[in-house]
């Protein structure tokens, strides 16, 4: 009895461990996604109860005052967003050019290609420092041009290897047909090449300036913060992150509010600019096929 | 390699067409190769950008590094007030709370990659993985100011009793409760490295071989022995990549950690204490910093953070790169 029992109470603790594992599995999801549901979930409430029109026009008033909002910050967050990308986007364009069309399978190549990856994992707070000794230090000023350089560094490689995998998936025989034509090949990559990867591009922008817009750490000690109106690159200036993190961890309950509501903008801003890259991704590859 | 075809522009255009690098092959030839001399140039920028950190941050630590030497790493004396600087506590703090997080993290991302990979049906997988992919997405000032407001209240009425409850005898989980703390910390760090994690070991467990799961299938395994025994086993490498990974993104997380680590150079048993990181000092103390002496010292710091990120990232880079490398586009 026991030779022919045994097998089939194996199987059964087989089959259960098999059940409980995948289950477990199954939960693991369920524990990721927790937090980002909670958060969405908090921002949207508290930061909904919160926004109001003056959040978009005014700038922050003294405390106590009712009022104020976040407008200089706005402004300062998409103009912080344009320097950094003045500077990331030509350069990692140009860089994700030389990795897919000149050192394909190069060493050189190779060197940069895993020195851009490992320059994406350096953290953001060290770049903010390098920065400060490099543009802050000698101009003796905070100022905005700092900020957007730190920025536009971060964004460079993130632009650099979306730009060579897009660039990659250009078919060869579109440059072979160029080339064909007798059209030199610095022609062809600027003409045909490049322009048939800018959707993919675009998209890679998109990403890296969805990541550099919600960057906090290398804002520190470059832009700053600046709680009036301020237009100069040469003078600190505010933006969104940094306003939100000084009113998070100050001790007032109007300046939490105020806090929620940039939360709320600034989820909204990284959350549409994801979904729209995911979505024009995925068109992109499924029209490819 | 395209470069090479150009070189030698054919044909002289039998229609008469406007084959203008032909007729001049010499000018097409310049052209082309100053446009290669300008792309390596902006290829170079990356090598020379980590170079150009490595040396600023190496000059501007000078007065730090000829005063304390290289015990700045293993004292633990943080007084600006009296000029001695000792970054043993942030050190402490940062290695601390980053292998909690991987704790924490790692069975989390383990089960949600295998869940991708293995056990998903192809559409709710997709949504999934970007809903997962999301997290990684959210500002890390918006994550800390969450961690403000609803983590740390939720961590000081409902976890840290519940650990003290049941493993209080461990002086990990004694001591008042604060809620801020090095715990909150963790949890914090957890979830910003659970995306990265799941994401790269999904790759890495997609990459393995169908004959790999067909054969321990064929031998009469189940699902769950299959990816215990053959799939696992064979992603190994990668996994330990996407971890370390993982490491290196909660070493460096700099806002949402200040935010709720409570900010105190300490070094502390008990994980319900507040402590401190090196990336949180910097942003804390960075700009209020008086002397030459403090600001070279937190100079030093982001020098040892820049150099101990670059190593990791690149052992992570390079063990993921090996297993992904030989299987290609799916």
């Amino acid at each position: 009895m026991s030779t022919i029992a045994a097998p089939t109470a194996g199987i059964r603790r087989r089959r259960v461990v098999d059940v409980v594992m995948t289950s477990l599995c199954f939960v693991a999801v369920l524990v990721a996604i927790a937090p980002l549901a909670s958060v969405l979930g908090y921002v949207v409430l508290q930061g909904a109860s919160s926004l109001n029109w003056a959040f978009f026009t005014q700038i922050p008033g003294p405390l106590g005052e009712p009022g104020g909002g976040m407008a200089n910050a706005l402004v300062g967050t998409l103009i912080l967003i344009a320097l950094g990308s003045c500077v990331g986007v030509p350069v990692g364009i140009l860089g994700g050019l030389f990795l897919a069309e000149v050192s394909g399978h190069g060493r050189l190549g190779w060197w940069i290609r895993f020195t851009a990856d490992v320059l994406n994992g350096v953290p953001s707070i060290v770049i903010g420092v390098f920065v400060y000794t490099l543009i802050v230090v000698p101009t003796r000023h905070f100022s905005g041009y700092a900020g957007g350089v730190a920025l536009g560094l971060m964004m460079m490689p993130i632009v650099m290897r979306t730009t060579e995998e897009m660039v990659r998936l250009v078919p060869q025989s579109l440059r072979e047909a160029s080339l064909a034509l007798g059209i030199p090949w610095w022609v062809t990559t600027l003409r045909v090449t490049l322009p048939s990867a800018m959707a993919g591009v675009l998209t890679g922008i998109m990403l890296a300036v969805a990541r550099i817009g919600g960057e906090t750490a290398p804002l520190l000690f470059t832009a700053f913060n600046n709680q009036f109106w301020s237009l100069r690159l040469d003078q600190p200036m505010a933006s969104l992150t940094v306003q939100l993190y000084n009113y998070a961890i100050a001790p007032y309950d109007a300046w939490h509010r105020q806090a929620w509501a940039a939360a709320l903008v600034l989820m909204t801003l990284t959350l549409v600019l994801n979904v729209s890259a995911r979505v024009a991704t995925r068109q992109r590859f499924s029209r490819g096929r | 390699m395209l470069g090479d075809q150009t070189a030698r522009p054919r044909g002289t255009g039998r229609t008469g067409g406007p084959v203008r690098a032909a007729a001049r092959p010499g000018g097409a030839r310049w052209a082309d190769g100053a446009f290669r001399v300008i792309l390596t140039a902006f290829g170079l920028v990356v090598i020379l950008f980590v170079v150009a950190i490595a040396v600023k941050l190496l000059v501007a630590s000078q007065l730090a590094i000829r005063q304390f030497g290289f015990s700045f790493l293993w004292t633990s004396r943080w007084d600006p007030v009296h000029g001695i600087f000792g970054a043993l506590p942030f050190v402490y703090g940062t290695l601390v709370s980053s292998l909690l997080a991987l704790l924490i993290g790692i069975p989390i991302s383990l089960g949600v990659a295998i869940y991708l990979a293995e056990l998903s049906v192809a559409g709710t997988g997709v949504v999934l993985s970007f809903v997962v992919e999301l997290l990684a997405a959210i500002p890390s000032v918006i994550l800390g100011l969450w961690g403000i407001f609803v983590l740390a209240p939720w961590v000081r009425s409902a976890i840290e009793p519940a650990l003290a409850g049941t493993l209080g005898w461990l002086p990990a989980f004694s001591g008042p409760r604060y809620g801020i703390g090095m715990l909150a910390a963790g949890i914090i760090l957890a979830i910003m490295v659970i995306p990265i994690i799941s994401s790269v070991s999904r790759d890495v467990l997609r990459a393995v071989p169908q004959e790999q799961r067909e054969a321990m299938y064929a031998l009469g395994a189940t699902r769950w022995e299959v990816i215990r025994h053959a799939v696992l086993p064979y992603g190994r490498t990668g996994i330990v990549g996407a971890i370390i990974l993982g490491l290196g993104r909660a070493l460096g997380e700099t806002m949402a950690v200040t935010m709720v680590i409570g900010n105190r150079p300490q070094i502390s048993a008990s994980l319900f204490q507040p402590a401190y990181t090196i990336a949180a000092a910097l942003a804390n103390e960075f700009s209020e910093a008086t002397t030459d002496l403090y600001v070279s010292s937190l100079i030093e710091m982001a020098l040892v953070l820049f150099i101990v990120s670059l190593l990791v990232n690149a052992a992570a880079r390079w063990l993921v790169s090996h297993v992904a490398r030989p299987v290609g586009p799916v």
